[in-house]
């Protein structure tokens, strides 16, 4: 009798530019049914490429070069095209990472669930429509009669995921695959998505896999684990044993760098990665001068609504907070809470509709957004974005990138560079950033996510700001490279003595770099104070859903 | 995968990457090549060519292609292959004048109208549509009816209505990155508006621009042979494609094909090579392509 699911020696090549790329070597594993296994890597491990073998959804350049895929005792590598089809939706299917892309935006969602019935006979054109609003209301959604004739752009992330959900349910497979199905959503939508998925898989007997770069996710949902890099198994143990006992060298340096349940940034990173000496507790500036940095006072943003009626949208609704000098305050909430529009404001690149904000005595608020560019605070505060590749110019290289502020800014005190000295300036702030010289010519797609995280810190230290807004700098990078990073940051402060507006959805991250914490919900700041504190005993409703919402690996 | 692991691997320079575009893509190589003949026929053209393109001989008129006229001689006894090749300067030089000044005149009005927004879009664009609403033709040729009858004008009128295209697709390229993250990073760097708009964004919107440039040479040198057609523009004697096939035409019917096919080859194989170039340019313009 062999399992359910039997892969054997599994080998993916990929034929590019530069030659051949072995994207996966030699990949072994069985999953049973009713049971669920995860593949945690980090981005390029090959945990997706597996994926896609068992749905046979290589790509053009990708082809399975060895091995052996079983399902159901049906050999996946030799079956017809047609043969697949009829398994792909009805026998495997799969959860898709972005659920706004995995869906067609101009299609109603219940005529796309409808389709997917048709597609597989599961129904016909009379009881189409009802079997997809049973459907949707298996996934949970409130009102599925309404929600039938949504689009997607109407749908929050959240919900998008819940549909995308159901239509890889819709057709009761056997198996579903996930691939990274809550990347994107905050704490506690990933909770709920993921808590139905385990619930609806449970129900019906389903076997699943889990794909995911969060080890914490991947234990709290999955009976066995298998760690893979650079396209080959480093381990595969049950969840509790691995998350115990790990055995492999790789598989230690991941979980260490998993925040959760970390005292200190220093845990993070692999012993020999860590800094010589502890660092001395450096005397906090604001003992020298008690006047915050940066003072906020209630600060209204509005935005006219476009419907007939007119009125406004809240975004932010009259915050004050103040962040002190040489201090780490954590801004945290949800999508959509008003962070990122507080951060835009104090940054000075969105003008507040009411409220002052207070920098080093001035009121900064009253100089005009589209001015600031010529304001000599511009160069005293500074951000790092929260998506490096975007915020990289695609047709400047990192040299050119990280030179930008100093070419218009110029240094602290207004000196100006050129010539030898700017490039000196620039390989001076790549090296303080831990990026290496040679990579300084290379454009942003040549990079990888930390290099490009590297750069656009550089970037944003290069004329020395005293307040440095991070906007979630770590979100979209593997933990190992998060580790890194946020290792970096301490000890850029720690040089410099800069003050950090840390934005984030992530508490466990807040913790490791920020004194203090603010949190946010609905444009409203609901609790804040020292983090310790509030993490421990936090007070507010919102701040404990929010900490319930961080999966724990059950060690 | 860490910074440390990944092999340092310097990125390949334009003449690498451009002769990787063309090896790759076999119709790029071509239309390349096909190029490079018609630059050289515009270069060098006039000095080599076996006769002297205006020099009629009554005693040699209507002589079909041979040895010693390739493409054969016209009502005048003209050697039409040393017209057809003297001719390519001209229709190149129409072309690229008009293409030139609709691409900076276009993509400036489509930037500032896809950066800005609000009143600066819509009476750009309320002015594109007044444009697109005429037939092209039509309203080139009432630009030169109007304006006179010279080479200039005709590189003016293709220039007009060549412009709504590049003013398009850049508003619509500038517009999707007005709020890209690398142009709010510019601003934090003290970028003033309109240099933002010029180093960073426009540059990033120049890949699909190419295509259209080179689609655009193609229909510039068919409208500046089709006014010529018509009777505007360049006048005979001047050897130019369009009024050569409009002259040859008249003698298709007495059997004398050569007269008009050759020009109108010409003019087709010119057409096709910037068609076909477009998607090779873009790539080699491209950084993202250049790994």
């Amino acid at each position: 009798m062999t399992a359910f699911v039997d892969v054997r020696n599994l080998s993916v090549d990929f034929k590019t530019r530069n030659g051949l790329v072995h994207a996966v070597r030699d990949v072994s594993f069985t999953l049973d049914k009713g049971r669920t296994l995860g593949i945690v890597g980090e981005s390029g491990s090959g945990k997706s490429v597996t994926s896609y073998s068992l749905m046979r959804i290589l790509d053009a350049a990708g082809v399975i070069a060895g091995g052996a895929i079983t399902f159901e005792g049906m050999d996946i590598g030799s079956a017809s095209e047609r043969a697949m089809r009829d398994i792909r939706g009805r026998e495997i299917s799969m959860i898709f990472q972005n659920p706004r892309a995995a869906l067609n935006p101009i299609r109603k969602v219940g005529h796309q669930i409808e389709d997917v019935l048709r597609q597989h006979v599961q129904a016909d054109a009379h009881n189409a429509r009802e079997k997809a609003i049973e459907v949707l209301k298996q996934v949970r959604i409130n009102n599925p009669e309404e929600r039938y004739h949504s689009y997607p752009f109407e749908l929050s992330g959240g919900m998008c995921q819940r549909i995308v959900i159901a239509l890889a349910l819709a057709c009761k497979p056997q198996l579903l695959i996930a691939d990274e199905p809550t990347t994107g959503l905050d704490v506690t939508t990933q909770k709920a998505v993921m808590d139905l998925v385990a619930e609806l898989t449970r129900a019906r007997g389903m076997a699943m896999i889990l794909i995911t770069h969060d080890l914490g996710l991947a234990a709290t949902y999955c009976d066995h684990l298998i760690v893979m890099k650079s396209g080959e198994v480093v381990e595969s143990a049950p969840a509790l044993e691995l998350f115990r006992n790990p055995q492999h060298a790789y598989t230690k340096k991941l979980l260490r760098a998993t925040p959760h349940g970390t005292d200190s940034v220093r845990d993070l990173l692999p012993e020999d990665m860590r800094p010589a000496e502890p660092a001395a507790a450096p005397e906090p500036a604001a003992a020298k001068d008690r006047t915050p940095l940066l003072e906020v006072r209630n600060l209204v943003k509005e935005y006219p609504l476009k419907s007939a009626r007119g009125g406004v949208f809240r975004a932010v609704g009259g915050i004050s907070f103040s962040v002190g000098r040489g201090e780490s305050v954590g801004l945290v909430g949800e999508s959509g809470c008003g962070k990122s529009t507080t951060s835009s404001m104090v940054m000075r690149l969105l003008d507040p509709t009411s409220g002052t904000i207070r920098f080093d005595g001035t009121d900064i608020g009253e100089i005009p957004a589209g001015a600031f560019a010529r304001s000599p605070y511009r160069g005293r505060l500074q951000m790092v974005f929260q998506d490096a590749t975007d915020s990289l110019n695609p047709r400047f290289s990192a040299r050119r990138s990280i030179a930008d502020p100093l070419l218009q800014l110029g240094l602290k005190g207004g000196e100006r560079l050129s010539g030898a000295a700017l490039n000196a300036r620039v390989e001076e702030l790549a090296t303080l950033c831990g990026l290496p010289h040679h990579l300084l010519d290379r454009f942003p797609h040549q990079l990888s996510g930390g290099q490009k995280a590297r750069v656009g810190i550089a970037r944003a230290i290069a004329v020395s700001p005293d307040l440095l807004v991070l906007d979630e700098p770590t979100a979209a990078l593997d933990v190992s490279v998060q580790a890194v990073v946020l290792n970096l940051l301490v000890d850029l402060k720690e040089k410099l003595g800069m003050s950090y507006l840390f934005v984030s959805h992530d508490l466990a991250v807040v913790k490791l770099l920020c004194e203090r914490v603010i949190v946010m919900k609905g444009g409203e700041i609901v609790e804040q104070g020292n983090c310790a504190k509030i993490l421990e005993a936090p007070e507010h409703d919102y701040t404990k859903a929010l900490l319930a919402a961080i999966p724990h690996p059950p060690i | 995968m860490t910074s440390t692991a990944e092999p340092a691997r310097a990125a390949p320079g334009l003449i690498t990457h451009t002769l990787y575009v063309l090896r790759s893509n076999p119709i790029t190589l071509l239309a390349f090549v096909l190029l490079a003949l018609f630059v050289l026929a515009a270069l060098i053209g006039p000095y080599v060519v076996p006769h002297d393109p205006y020099q009629s001989n009554a005693a040699n008129a209507l002589k079909p292609p041979s040895w010693q006229y390739w493409f054969g001689t016209d009502d005048l006894g003209r050697d039409v292959f040393s017209r057809v090749v003297v001719a390519t300067r001209l229709d190149l030089l129409i072309s690229l004048s008009a293409v030139v000044i609709s691409f900076f005149a276009g993509s400036t009005l489509g930037s500032l109208a896809g950066f800005y927004g609000g009143w600066t879009d819509r009476i750009v664009s309320r002015l594109l549509d007044t444009l697109m609403a005429f037939p092209l033709f039509v309203l080139a040729m009432g630009i030169v009816a109007a304006m006179g009858n010279s080479v200039q004008n005709i590189v003016i009128a293709t220039a007009i209505v060549n412009l709504p295209f590049y003013a398009r697709v850049s508003r619509t390229e500038v517009n999707i990155r007005r709020e890209a993250g690398f142009v709010q990073a510019a601003r934090l760097s003290g970028n003033s508006n309109l240099r933002i708009l010029a180093t960073q964004i426009f540059p990033n919107a120049l890949p699909p621009m190419m295509v259209q440039i080179s689609l655009n040479l193609g229909w510039a040198i068919l409208n500046a042979a089709g006014l010529s057609f018509i009777g505007l523009g360049v006048r005979p004697p001047t050897p130019e494609w369009g009024i050569m096939v409009a002259e040859g035409a008249r003698f298709i019917v007495s059997g004398e094909w050569w007269l008009a096919l050759f020009p109108g080859a010409a003019l087709m194989l010119a057409v096709f090579t910037f068609n076909m170039l477009g998607d090779g340019l873009r790539d080699i313009v491209d950084p993202r392509q250049r790994s």
